[in-house]
Formats: structure tokens, sequence, C-alpha cells
């Protein structure tokens, strides 16, 4: 089923929850709403269910205003992060119960219903437990119950607020292959909220990032991850160093480290092995008297003086997997660094690295890297960025 | 060390020496014993110390029986009335947002603060024939204070918050969570409430309503004050305790009183077996 979310605005007393949201979903796509707490997301997820209601906008579910639908007429599955079994019915029974509430001319026969939900517990692999209570089962178990329950009333939408917030990092992992694998089956519109950005690209077919009750992109995972539209995004979606840099008359951006250093040298300060010639001669442009090297003969008022010129100062980012570390320095700019700590658990070998100036870096380079370069704990090294991000 | 040899470390630490504890528990066992034992033996010992067949006499006298059934007709209508009012009042509370819901928790909490004595006298101000309204009703022939309408009245007045305090606290815990997967789930509001709320809230409703029974049947201060003491008419237990009383008719003073001291234990052991049930049912989830 189509889903069309049109300018919809939401507040809580002073606090703005949704603030004109609009997202069209496709029939049979899997959604993921990804943003901190307080983003927004879940308020979204609510009101298309209609558990809560937009200030303004509107909610279009397969051409029909969901305005002027009940919850019921609406036909939503909606999987809550803390199960919300019915706590004294077996599993058994709540899978079952949208089947025994129906009115009577639409409600199946006992046979059917027994059947029908056979056969739910037996796809969430839970049919030798259909006779326990929630309280009996383990949280990745509770929410495969409460999925089937949802499932039980051929909803023409599945939304699923946090599945998975509550369950320990295995579970979570296996149970967000299997809802994969299930959406593909099933080929059901599915929206799922959730803060894990992991979880997020893994199942999604597209993802929606918000924040403060705004959509800041959506895009598939690829798009989102190595095109992010701003720094919100980018800094959401994983780990990152920061660089400061200058851009010049051409727009070529430099890595610079001037606005951040105050005294002696410059260069021995900030951790640069050298310098481009090239940024030597964009420094020379903004600071033309002095050459950087020099910068703490310049009095306060002069150091200031280039950051006003400010249409060519930008911040570069970087994944801690897009950096190079080196031992032994070639002919490209470097930065000179510590290694404070050497994580080697994972594909990636993390490693915590502090500049001279103090601030830290974070790279992550293959274990057969580090182990040619046999890296210790205290080297100094030399980095440097292969990639960055710049956002105007 | 082993977990078992900490944590009896641990225990000898917070104990206190053995003459301290013998002390704390003869205080504790001393003042049961001279503050509930006794008073509560006395009823019986004076109830049958002229033997069974006096006993046996005074229970079976009409007043006495006439007594009873007032009290159980009261309890019968002002206990239904106060569990349909705490069940509406406190899914209301805990269910949903609404301005004055502070208020009116206020006001359930009102017979609590006001004295027995007073909130019966409210009823002779209101319906008694000094009042315009108890004019009208005199003139139309309807009797409410002096009479079985105004004991229900005022029970009801006074057993007012017993099953709504019940259950405020419980469903405010439980949330919103089920009700809601309910609804979506294609549930109406009757369906809702009949399958998935009344079902969580069953144990503490039934520990109110015993609460708001022993306190219906039990109920002396209001009640006294707009009966009129017609005795086999408008007598509960407890205001027949009383005549007798006044009357030096110790023995059915004391065997009418023995009546209401069952009722007090069967009550006790009744709502410890409901804290037992109410305790394991909450575990459930």
């Amino acid at each position: 089923m189509e889903i069309l979310v049109q300018n919809i605005n939401k507040r809580f007393k002073e606090f703005v929850a949704l603030d004109d949201v609009s997202l069209p979903i496709k029939s049979g796509e899997l959604i993921a709403l990804l943003g901190p707490s307080g983003s927004g997301k879940t308020t979204l997820l609510r009101i298309i269910a209609g558990l809560e209601f937009a200030d303004s906008g509107t909610i279009i579910l397969n051409g029909k205003d969901a305005n002027q639908q009940s919850v019921k007429e609406r036909n939503v599955g909606f999987v809550f992060q803390h199960y919300a079994l019915f706590r004294h019915m077996s599993v058994f029974e709540n899978v079952a119960f949208g089947l025994r509430v129906r009115p009577k001319e639409t409600r199946p026969s006992k046979a059917i219903i027994r059947e029908k939900v056979m056969n739910l517990l037996q796809m969430v692999h839970l049919e030798m437990f259909h006779d326990r209570y929630p309280s009996q089962l383990s949280g990745g178990q509770r929410q495969r119950v409460a999925l089937a329950r949802a499932l039980a009333v051929e909803p023409t939408v599945l939304l699923l607020d946090e599945p998975f917030g509550a369950l320990d990092a295995k579970v979570r992992k296996e149970l967000r292959h299997w809802m994969r694998k299930l959406h593909d089956d099933m080929n059901i519109t599915s929206i799922f909220v959730t803060h894990d950005q992991e979880e997020a690209m893994e199942v999604s077919d597209r993802l929606v990032v918000m924040s403060n009750g705004r959509i800041e992109q959506v895009g598939t995972p690829a798009d989102v991850y190595h095109t992010p539209a701003n720094s919100f995004v980018y800094d959401f979606l994983g780990n990152y160093n920061e660089f400061a840099g200058v851009k010049d008359e051409d727009g070529v951006v430099h890595l610079t480290e001037v606005d951040v250093e105050k005294s002696a040298s410059t260069t021995e300060k900030s951790g640069w092995l050298h310098r481009h010639p090239e940024i030597e001669k964009i420094m020379a442009k903004i600071a033309p008297s002095k050459t950087l090297d020099h910068a703490e003969s310049l009095p306060a008022a002069e150091i200031v003086a280039p950051k006003q010129l400010v249409g060519q100062k930008v911040t570069l980012f970087a994944r801690p997997h897009e950096m190079i570390v080196t031992k032994t320095p070639d002919a490209n700019e470097y930065i000179i660094a510590k290694v404070m700590h050497i994580n080697p658990a994972g594909p990636l070998v993390k490693i915590d690295l502090e500049r001279l100036n103090g601030r830290p870096l974070q790279a992550e380079i293959p274990k057969n890297v580090l182990d040619d370069l046999n890296i210790k704990k205290f080297d100094t090294v030399f980095v440097r960025p292969k990639e960055t991000k710049l956002f105007e | 060390m082993s977990n078992a040899e900490s944590s009896s470390v641990k225990s000898t630490a917070v104990q206190e020496p053995w003459w301290m504890r013998v002390l704390l528990i003869a205080v504790g066992v001393g003042f049961l014993l001279v503050l509930i034992g006794l008073p509560l033996s006395a009823v019986f010992v004076e109830a049958l110390h002229k033997g069974i067949k006096p006993y046996w006499q005074s229970l079976l006298h009409p007043d006495a029986l006439a007594a009873v059934r007032l009290t159980l007709i009261v309890a019968a209508i002002a206990v239904p009335f106060n569990v349909l009012f705490g069940l509406a009042a406190s899914w209301a509370i805990a269910k949903f947002e609404f301005s004055g819901k502070q208020f009116l928790l206020t006001l359930i909490d009102l017979p609590f603060a006001v004295s027995p004595v007073i909130s019966g006298l409210v009823y002779i101000l209101l319906f008694g024939a000094h009042a315009a309204l108890g004019r009208w009703l005199v003139d139309n022939d309807i009797q409410i204070v002096f009479a079985v309408p105004g004991l229900v009245l005022a029970t009801i007045f006074i057993t007012f918050p017993f099953v709504a305090r019940e259950l405020i606290p419980l469903m405010q815990e439980q949330g919103t969570e089920e009700e809601e997967a309910a609804i979506l789930l294609g549930a109406n509001g009757w369906q809702t409430f009949r399958r998935v709320t009344l079902p969580n809230i069953k144990w503490g409703l039934l520990y109110g309503v015993l609460l708001c029974n022993a306190r219906a049947m039990g109920e002396f201060g209001a009640v006294s004050v707009v009966s009129g003491h017609i005795r086999g008419e408008t007598n509960t237990l407890p205001l027949h305790v009383e005549i007798l009383y006044n009357e030096y008719n110790f023995v059915a003073a004391f065997a009418v009183a023995s009546l209401l001291t069952i009722l007090a234990l069967i009550t006790l052991l009744l709502k410890s077996f409901m804290e037992m049930k109410f305790a394991t049912g909450k575990k459930r989830h």
C-alpha cells in the first residue's frame, strides 16, 4: 500500500515534534526512520497508525485520506518497542486476538483461527511455545510473538517502533536479518523506527534521517552514506575526524590548521609534517606579509584577520577508515600523531591517536597493514585523510 | 571467596547483637498482644462468658437479624456503585490526559480527609427537614435521612476512595500500550476493556472491593448521624452494638461485635491471599 505523508505538523505544548514533514512511500517498500531521540520519528509513526493526531497535514493511505478513517479502518499492523503483549494471555491467544475480536459476520471459525495462528507461530518459529505466557519468553521471542500478532490481521502496512531497541546485540542482529527476509517474502509496505544507523543501513530499502522534527535526508543506504546531505547526517552515520581547511581562488580545498593554533611554530604545534607548496601560496595571500611559520609573531588582531576571509575557510570531515597511517612519510602532507590506544577486535583495527596540539584522531586500518607497519602504543606515526567531505 | 560466603559475611555485617534482636522482637510482640491480641480475644471471651446458648440467642434476636440484613443491603448497594465509579475514575485518570485531573484526584481523596461524622452531617443538612430540598422530599413522601437511602448515601461517600485509589497506581504503572495494541488489532472500546484492561487489574480490583466492603459494613460515624437509630429498621451492625452496649446488655453487644470481628478476620485472610496473588500477577510481564 502506498503511503503519502503531506505537510504534517505536530506540537506537544511548546515542543515541536514534527515540522512540515512530507514523505512519499511506495508500495512494498521497507523504510527506516532514523534519528536521535526527540527527532520526531516515533511521533510520525504513531500519526500514520492513527494513535496520535497531527495538528495539520494529511496522511493518505492507498489514495484515501486517513484522517477520515478510524484506527481500525486503516488496517495497520503495529509492533511496539516493549512488545505490549497481553500479559494475561498465552502466546496463542495473543496472536488470535485480532481475529477473535472481529464482529460475528467476519470472524473466522475456531478451526480456521487455530490453523492461521499456528501457521503464523510456525513462521516466527514459536509453534512449540503456543501455550506459554509472555513472561515465560525471552525478549527476542516476545518480539516475534508481537510480530505474528500484528500480521494475524493481514495488515496492509506494518509499522514497527524501535522493534529491536530492547534486545541485546546478538539477538538484534539475528532478528533484523530475519525481518528483512520476512519483508521480502511477504512484500508488505513497512516502516520501522530506529536510532541505530547500522540497523537502518542493513535492513531498509530507503532510509529517512530525521532531526528536530524535520527530515534531513531521504535516500538509499548507499546514497545517504556516501553522499550525506549535510553535516548532521554525516555526523549521525558514524565516527569522523574534523580538519580545518582553506579554499583557494579556483575552489580547490587545502588542509590547514591555521585557525586552531595560537603560538609557537604552527607547523610543529599542529602536527603537520610539512605543507604543500600550494598552501604556502594561499597562506601568503591570506596573510601576505608573514609566512605561517612565524605566526607567533603576529599580534592577536592580525591572527584574526585571515579568519575574516571566511568565504575561504572550510571544515573537512573524514571517516576513521578513510585515514592513511604510515611510519615513514612520503612527499604528501601528514599529520604527526602519537598512538594512544589500539583496539584489534574486529575486521579493522581501531587506533586512537593524539595530535601534537592535543586533539584526538581516530583511524581504522586492516590488521595486516598494522602488522606490516609494526605500530605499537605511544609510537609516533604520520596520518593523512585519503578522502574528505565538505559541507557548504 | 564464593558467593554464599560473601553474602553471609554481608548479612552478619548488618545484624544487631543478640540481646538487641531479642529486645526488638519482644517490644514488637508485646505491643501487638496488648493493643490488638487482648482486645480481640476479649470480644469473644465477653460474648461467650455466659455460655454458647445466650450467645446464639443474642445473634438470633430479631433486631440483631434486622441489623445484619440492613448491613448486607447497604453494602450490596454501596460496593457495586463504588466499583463502577472507581473503575470509571481510574480508567479516566490513568489512561487519559485532561485538565482538572489533579482536582479530581483530590476530590476522590476527600472522604479520607473529612471526619465521618461531618460526612453524615452533610446529608442531614442537605436532605433533612430543615433544608429546602429536604422539605420538598418530605412533601413528596420520599424519605432519605433516617432511612435506608441515607445510610446507603453516607456509606457510598465514606467508601468512595477505596476502589479508585487501589486501581489508579496500578493502571498508571501498566500504561496504555496494551490497550493501543488491542485497538490497532481491531478491538472496540468494550472489547478492549473486557479482554485487556479488566484482566490486568483483576486482583487489584478485588482487593479494592474487599477493603471497600469491610469499610462499608464496619462504618459507624457517618451512618450513626443519618440513621436515627430505629431498632430493627435503621440500625446497622455497628450501631446495634452501640445500642446494646449502652443498655448494659454486654453479652448481646459482644456477640454482635464478634460477628464484625469475624468479618474483619476473614477480610484479613482474603487480603493476604490476594496480596500474594497480586504480587505474582505483577511479576508476569
